[in-house]
């Protein structure tokens, strides 16, 4: 038991919990951006791999860190341009355009992949993101070690939060973007356009999905794998649900689940193997469909989530 | 400005000529990858036309593909129909093969027209057992299916693993985590001598015209149709909405079982945890192009089946990724989304006044 508790107080646990809760943090707030403008997108899982798959191999030829995450952000938008044009202004069926832009981005990640590296033994590296200190504020207690001494990606997943809610809460926009996913027709009286707010909000959230991916090939790992993102942009889509499509919210949810992956990591060593290793790994899929059920009778969706608008329609 | 009118009901012409346009768009769409792998786009197309189609041989092949894929499809277009959203098939094909290898390597001793059965009818019965827990999830707590299904392959993937590392590993298998093989007594019978062809493509197709009958001439199928189109309308007309979602749940989730047991009981005769290359997802993709139709899903699968044994061989004989076959079967599904607006409604290109005045 004592075990138990010596991890939960360790610094280095929960600097662990904040890394692996990294991609989640981009992931549900890109979901959430979505989902708030009233579009569902399950493109998530591709646009995962598409900005894994990008951004390193931007890297990889000679992009630079920074120039990786620009072409990762882009290629999500890409594909969350595609779903956007297929939802809104064509108004398909929300969930299965998702599942063609997952479909999509992956075999084209993965085809895009075998062609430029045909015939290599062991995926190649690149030189990725180093945890940094941050001047003043990592030397701080307890505070400094697991906030400020992480990779500057994990950084950007908490500025990005903050704006995010600056943005829905503070901002005219922000009420836009809100009212859209609400009630469409209240914003096209007053003037605005719902398909360009939709398509913005679309491509945006793609952009931030795409950045949880490639935190995966350039922060947690220095290399591309087939298969790395293993149902992580379907986990984000459960903590959106579960966070109430709120930002603060969702930044816990996913410190939930670091926490909790990072908890099992660490119990899984201590245990050793009395307990077979994927029991372990179903946890995670486990707790994404308790914490959907934990809230299902309240959940609050954004009331226009996965109504197409038609113009001159009421 | 464009605008879209609701249609008649489309014709079979129509129903047929779309999917038809959105295969071939994607097929064209397809030479740009083709040709970025620097191959001539009609040699590619030329090896995967033979791959699929040049032989007997071949033919089989692709016929053997197909099996899982009409089974898969019809899953979909089952649920879909009635707007209950299952992408889980992938994990429920996984239900399906476990059930089938638990129950007919070894476990029952008996002769084949007893076996054979109880393999088939186990797979079928995991397979909805798989897809009922995210059913009453959703009628009884209104927790969405898309989610819990898609986590549910996830969580039953890593199931099939612990139990070929454990309680299910064949202790001849050399180390590998595979199950024990299948018992004589429990194959699906070869269709074609020397060929991996077998009896699941029999299933497939009668579970293909079942469904049609099902849906165009039971009462069951007007009230699956009626769900699908509005629920709440539904529920006011008398129909048992929550009950329509659990069968509907069950019979999916069980042809999504045996296209598991096909793959086990059929092709390979034992079960790994590399069982499916995705059959599941691209089930979706099978009866989208289908236009949800259970005839249509044959069809459908034929052709995606086609893609994936022709790209297979091309890519064996160019050195050209076979990720080509997934690129190419997601385009289709795309395409056949954008090309199915023309299905459903017509277009009109209009000017904007006239649309405001419509709008009064």
């Amino acid at each position: 038991m004592s075990d138990i508790f010596d991890i939960l107080l360790s610094i280095n646990f929960w600097n662990a919990a904040l890394r692996i809760s990294t991609p989640l943090i981009f992931g549900v707030i890109g979901a959430l951006v979505c989902e708030r403008a009233g579009v569902l997108n399950l493109g998530i899982e591709g646009i995962f791999t598409a900005g894994a798959m990008a951004g390193w191999m931007a890297v990889w030829l000679g992009a630079g860190l920074w120039g990786g995450v620009l072409v990762a952000a882009l290629a999500g938008a890409f594909f969350g341009l595609i779903h956007a044009i297929l939802t809104v202004p064509l108004g398909l069926s929300q969930h299965v355009s998702g599942i063609g832009v997952t479909l999509f981005a992956t075999a084209l990640s993965y085809f895009t992949y075998r062609t430029a590296l045909p015939d290599v033994s062991s995926p190649p590296r690149i030189e990725a993101f180093k945890a940094i200190d941050v001047p003043g504020l990592s030397d701080l207690p307890i505070v400094g070690p697991i906030l400020f001494q992480q990779t500057p990606m994990t950084i950007l997943a908490l500025v990005i939060v903050a704006v995010t809610a600056f943005v829905l809460y503070r901002t005219p926009l922000g009420l836009a973007i809100r009212a859209v996913g609400d009630n469409p027709s209240a914003v096209e009286s007053q003037g605005l356009s719902v398909y360009g707010l939709r398509i913005g909000a679309v491509v945006v959230g793609s952009s931030l999905m795409a950045l949880g991916g490639a935190f995966l090939t350039m922060s947690a790992f220095d290399a591309f794998f087939f298969g790395m993102v293993n149902g992580r942009g379907w986990i984000c889509i459960a903590l959106t649900v579960f966070a109430s499509w709120k930002p603060g919210k969702a930044l816990i949810g996913a410190l939930l689940f670091g926490a909790f992956d990072a908890f099992q990591v660490r119990l899984q060593t201590e245990i050793g193997t009395i307990i077979p290793g994927q029991i372990f790994l179903m946890l995670p899929y486990i707790l994404s469909i308790a914490a959907l059920v934990l809230v299902a009778r309240k959940a609050d969706y954004p009331r226009a989530l996965l109504v197409p608008y038609f113009r001159g329609q009421r | 400005m464009i605008r879209f009118e609701p249609r008649e009901p489309a014709s079979l012409k129509r129903l047929i000529l779309i999917p038809t346009i959105a295969a071939v768009t994607a097929l064209i769409l397809a030479s740009i990858p083709i040709a970025a792998a620097g191959l001539s786009v009609f040699e590619a197309y030329w090896l995967m036309a033979t791959g699929a189609f040049g032989s007997l041989f071949t033919f089989t092949e692709m016929l053997t593909r197909a099996t899982p894929l009409i089974l898969t499809g019809l899953a979909a277009a089952l649920a879909f129909r009635a707007k209950l959203w299952n992408i889980g098939a992938e994990g429920q094909l996984y239900a399906g093969a476990l059930a089938a290898v638990a129950v007919g390597s070894g476990w029952i001793d008996a002769p084949t027209y007893v076996l054979l059965p109880i393999v088939v009818f186990s797979g079928a019965l995991a397979g909805g057992l798989v897809m009922l827990g995210p059913t009453l999830l959703k009628t009884r707590l209104g927790v969405d299916e898309v989610v819990t299904t898609l986590l549910l392959n996830f969580i039953i993937i890593l199931f099939v693993q612990m139990m070929l590392e454990g309680p299910m590993k064949d202790p001849m298998g050399m180390g590998w985590p595979q199950s024990e093989p299948m018992l004589d007594a429990a194959a699906l019978p070869k269709l074609l001598p020397r060929m991996r062809i077998h009896a699941g493509l029999i299933i497939a197709l009668i579970s293909a015209l079942g469904i049609y009958i099902l849906l165009k001439r039971t009462v069951w199928g007007f009230e699956i149709r009626a769900v699908g189109e509005n629920a709440n309308a539904a529920r006011h007309a008398g129909v048992p909405v929550t009950g329509t979602f659990i069968k509907v749940g069950l019979l999916s989730g069980a042809l999504a079982g045996l296209a598991g047991v096909g793959e086990v009981a059929g092709l390979k005769g034992y079960l790994t945890a590399d069982l499916s290359p995705g059959f599941g997802y691209s089930g979706i993709v099978v009866a989208m192009l289908a236009g949800l139709s259970p005839i249509g899903v044959i069809f459908a699968a034929l052709f995606i089946a086609s893609i994936f044994v022709g790209a297979d061989s091309m890519s064996r004989a160019t050195g050209v990724s076979n990720y080509l076959a997934d690129l190419i079967v997601a385009m289709s599904l795309i395409c056949v989304l954008i090309s199915g607006i023309f299905l459903r409604f017509k277009v009109r290109f209009i000017g904007r006044k006239s649309v405001e005045g419509a709008g009064k």
